[in-house]
């Protein structure tokens, strides 16, 4: 047991527990700022497993970006009768529990039987410049497919959140 | 010295299944959207394990990637969701009977 990895099992336990608080509140505002802190440990991890530009990104993007939409979001939607309590919803929750807790007994089993999940991960650092490099010499064409999607994804978002009035005096142009 | 590899990726189908139950059960579409993007964190968490256990670079590209499509999945997912508010009045899924299914 060494530092690192008592810091992983800390580590661990936060994210899971403040991934489960999230899950269940029934305030939707609740919910996300539990998952900003999930996602800012899990950042911590990719720092601990060697990937520190990854981890400026997760902290940047999930728990920045994308929390911070969703908070938006959340705030500007009106308010509506929160959800029914867990314990009426019952019929709801218990076959997606059984299911979900058979299949991590399936995946548990298969990781523990193969040798290579019990090799120890010694710590390493890609740098981020290594990084940078290694992307744009072999993953360029991906960047680019990706810089393609974000762009889609912002005339997407742009176009449905148009006001209908507007539209229609668009369509009549 | 870390942990086995396969405490990562043990956390990574934990996280995963977490994820999958909260937009299954959930009835709220925000909150449908955030099992999602759980799902999305738990599947780059475990290539950011690979990349280290195997000391190539590849898994972190792809993580990446994964933080691009899980942005824009979000920017359009969230535009979905304000759009069907503005035309039935509702984010509950629950809500959502127009064809009486």
């Amino acid at each position: 047991m060494t530092l690192y990895s008592v810091i992983f099992y800390v580590l661990a336990a936060i994210i899971l527990a403040s991934t489960v608080l999230a899950i269940i509140q029934r305030l939707l505002v609740n919910a996300v700022v539990y998952l900003i802190l999930s996602f800012f440990a899990t950042g911590l991890l990719f720092y601990l497993l060697g990937a520190p530009f990854l981890a400026v990104l997760e902290v940047i993007i999930y728990a920045g970006a994308i929390m911070v939409l969703f908070l938006f979001i959340v705030m500007t939607l009106p308010i509506e009768q929160p959800e029914r309590r867990i314990m009426e919803t019952i019929g709801q929750w218990l076959p997606v529990v059984i299911l979900s807790g058979i299949s991590f007994f399936i995946a548990g089993i298969l990781i523990f039987e193969t040798a290579g999940s019990r090799i120890n991960l010694n710590t390493g650092m890609a740098t981020p410049a290594a990084f940078g490099q290694f992307i744009f010499k072999g993953y360029w064409f991906p960047v680019e497919i990706a810089s393609f999607l974000l762009l889609i994804g912002l005339v997407g978002a742009l176009y449905l959140g148009r006001r209908e009035s507007e539209k229609r005096s668009e369509d009549r142009q | 010295m870390i942990v086995p590899y396969g405490n990562v990726l043990l956390l990574a189908i934990i996280l995963f299944l977490l994820g999958a139950v909260c937009s299954i059960v959930r009835r709220n579409l925000l909150m449908i959207l955030i099992g999602v993007e759980i799902m999305l964190n738990a599947a780059g968490l475990a290539f950011v394990g690979a990349s280290l256990k195997w000391r190539l670079l590849d898994g972190q590209a792809f993580v990446l990637f994964i933080f691009a499509v899980a942005a824009s999945e979000v920017a359009i997912g969230l535009a979905l969701i304000v759009y069907s508010q503005r035309r039935t009045g509702s984010v509950n899924a629950d809500h959502y009977s127009r064809m009486k299914g």
